[in-house]
């Protein structure tokens, strides 16, 4: 965390309302020069929102933005020309071969044509696409598609990268493959903004913010955020999730539990403390336990235990941003 | 649930009967001999890298492409010959939603209602159960466009059900959705299951993948793997996992890969995970390297492989 670093992205008040709804509330946020900043948050919580309005492509309602030091309404001009923006649908042109996207990109952003064909190379090689570079884009796979994606993205040589949900739709394979490709960037010094419904993928982020309901209601470094999840967490293999979260989610010392497909994982205040009796509780209630195991918390539990408190508080006060 | 079945001859019982189903287009084979069959009332995963195969053998199985050649039926009624009888029984969420995004929630439940016959007292039942089940109560006069992914998603499965289809076919209905809209989803779809429907799920979220009854795996046309997830990690996985702990992961990897001493080193968020034969020998050169590069390690334990570590191996293996 060093001072001298620059904050290239910073935020104040930024919002944006729409007809109905404000699906950006009173952001205030920085980002650093060489940073990966996650945003991360439920469907509708106002990430595209922001990233369109970082990008110029959207004015805010009320509130600015500065990106590498330009104002976002003002100065547009100025940031289109530093940052490379993907969109979740980025279009790439199908009919073209992937030789040919990066030309049109690179026409698009005025790369100079003496540096054109050594820069295509070098993205071709960086993108994993070299021995694909006559295919037409409509032949790629998903994951080849987008990493052509980034690399036309990246043919001005931007300073910032705004990436929408790049891997959305991705193999697990191609999607590791994006993001080597992506740490890669980061070692060379380019800020990256991505959003993403992955949490392994926010793990690997310098700073994660979380948005809900078009606030930020945190940010910081993801071990920061993992930590304000009360407790040790215990996982639990069973034919009956549910049925042992009604017998054990009231017992002394369980904080929180949360049910996904046959495990159930419960949050106490100490492991070591309440595992055999909770092992009792549910031998009493004839519940069998295929596997139980102290594990550390991740990025997805820490998720749903933070949404989850924000939606628990909203309940009984009117929502402002449901229609 | 199982109306008009009197008047169509079923060959048998299952849900999908498939028998060496293969597709070409020109001189690339996208299917290679597949062979598989899943039970009524069963959660079915099919898994596989982008360009596997997965969306030809869905689009096969619903008769909107025939196979090169092979065979196969779809809850008895050959994919070839009585599409019309599938057609009829089986519901279709495709990756993009396929909802008309002008029109509100409750113009695209009467034009899937239209669609598959559902009409006037049923039609009514059928909405306000869909609604219910959506949790778009309220919301009917809304255009789909306006809604989040989470909420098209789930109006998407409600118009893929409205005609209460005895099997679902769903090609990545998650992508791109949140952990807790995810988790309800799963919730909506082991519901659909206990009531008897069989679901067939693409996916490319392991974690889906591990709460599925069955799996198979497809890799460039053909079938890598078959059977319970539990199945399919003792039998594909050759070696064992060592997840490692430590301070700059990302550092760490790169020291781990350029040791050169594994099949497999690859990020799992913050974690490492190494896979190799007889792990437990490596651990002192493990620590050796991660010392070298400066970087600090908290734990190193062998785990239980998931079916990520598996995929993952998989894929890498035919490469």
């Amino acid at each position: 965390m060093s001072e001298e670093r620059e904050n290239v992205i910073v935020t104040e008040n930024l919002t944006r309302r729409f007809k109905k709804v404000t699906a950006v509330k009173g952001l205030n946020l920085t980002v650093r020069q060489g940073e990966v900043f996650g945003l991360v948050g439920p469907d509708g919580a106002g990430k595209t929102t922001t990233i369109r309005m970082l990008c110029t492509i959207m004015d805010p309602t009320e509130g600015s933005a500065r990106v590498a030091g330009f104002d976002t309404v003002a100065e547009s001009k100025q940031i289109k020309r530093r940052i490379g923006y993907m969109a979740q649908r980025f279009n790439l042109y199908d009919d073209l071969s992937v030789l040919e996207n990066l030309d049109f990109f690179a026409d698009v952003f005025q790369v100079p044509r003496r540096v054109r064909k050594r820069r295509k190379e070098r993205l071709l090689q960086f993108a994993r696409l070299a021995e694909f570079r006559q295919r037409r884009a409509a032949h790629l796979s998903g994951g080849m598609q987008k990493k052509l994606a980034l690399a036309c993205t990246l043919i001005h040589q931007p300073e910032i990268v705004f990436l929408d949900e790049p891997t959305t739709g991705v193999d697990p394979v191609s999607r590791r493959e994006f993001w080597d490709i992506l740490t890669e960037l980061h070692l060379q010094g380019i800020t990256i903004f991505v959003s993403t419904p992955y949490m392994d993928e926010a793990e690997r982020c310098s700073r994660v913010g979380l948005m809900y309901r078009g606030r930020m209601i945190v940010y910081g470094a993801p071990d920061r955020i993992k930590g304000l999840v009360a407790g040790e967490l215990l996982e639990l293999r069973t034919a009956n999730p549910r049925r042992a979260e009604e017998v054990i989610g009231q017992s002394e010392g369980v904080l929180e539990t949360q049910t996904y497909g046959d495990l159930l994982r419960v949050f106490v205040d100490s492991v070591t403390r309440r595992q055999d009796s909770l092992q009792e509780t549910l031998a009493a209630a004839g519940i069998e336990v295929i596997g139980l195991r102290q594990t550390r918390p991740r990025m997805e539990e820490a998720f749903i235990s933070l949404i989850r408190r924000q939606m628990e508080g909203a309940k009984g006060q009117p929502a402002e941003s449901e229609r | 649930m199982a109306r008009n079945t009197q008047h169509a001859t079923r060959v048998n019982n299952h849900a999908v009967q498939a028998i060496s189903l293969t597709k070409k287009f020109g001189d690339f084979t996208a299917v290679d001999g597949v062979t598989f069959t899943i039970e009524r009332g069963a959660i079915f995963g099919f898994l596989g890298p982008n360009g596997a195969g997965k969306t030809t053998t869905i689009r096969m199985l619903l008769g909107l492409l025939q196979p090169t050649s092979g065979e196969a039926t779809v809850l008895g009624f050959d994919i070839v010959e009585q599409t019309a009888e599938i057609k009829k029984r089986i519901g279709y969420m495709s990756q993009r939603f396929s909802l008309y995004n002008d029109l509100t929630v409750d113009e695209n439940l009467n034009f899937f209602g239209g669609t598959y016959g559902v009409r006037g007292q049923r039609l009514q039942q059928r909405k306000a159960y869909v609604l219910g089940m959506a949790g778009l109560q309220g919301r009917e006069r809304e255009l789909t466009k306006n809604l989040s992914g989470g909420w098209r998603q789930r109006l998407a499965l409600g118009c893929a059900i409205l005609h209460e289809p005895e099997m679902l076919f769903l090609d990545e209905p998650t992508a791109g959705v949140d952990p807790i809209s995810r988790r309800d989803f799963w919730d909506l779809l082991y519901g659909l299951a206990d009531e008897g429907r069989t679901v067939f799920v693409t996916t490319h979220y392991m974690d889906e993948a591990e709460h599925c009854h069955r799996l198979a795996f497809i890799q460039r046309g053909r079938l890598a793997a078959l059977g319970s997830p539990e199945e399919i990690k003792t039998n594909k996985m050759r070696g064992q996992v060592l997840e490692i702990d430590c301070t700059a992961p990302e550092v760490a990897m790169g020291a781990l890969r350029t040791a050169g001493l594994f099949d497999e080193v690859s990020l799992y968020g913050a974690l490492i995970h190494v896979v190799a034969k007889g792990v437990e020998a490596h651990r002192p050169r493990i620590e050796a390297a991660l010392r070298e590069a400066g970087v600090d390690l908290r734990s190193m334990d062998i785990i239980a492989p998931s079916l990520e570590d598996v995929f993952i191996a998989s894929v890498r293996e035919q490469e």
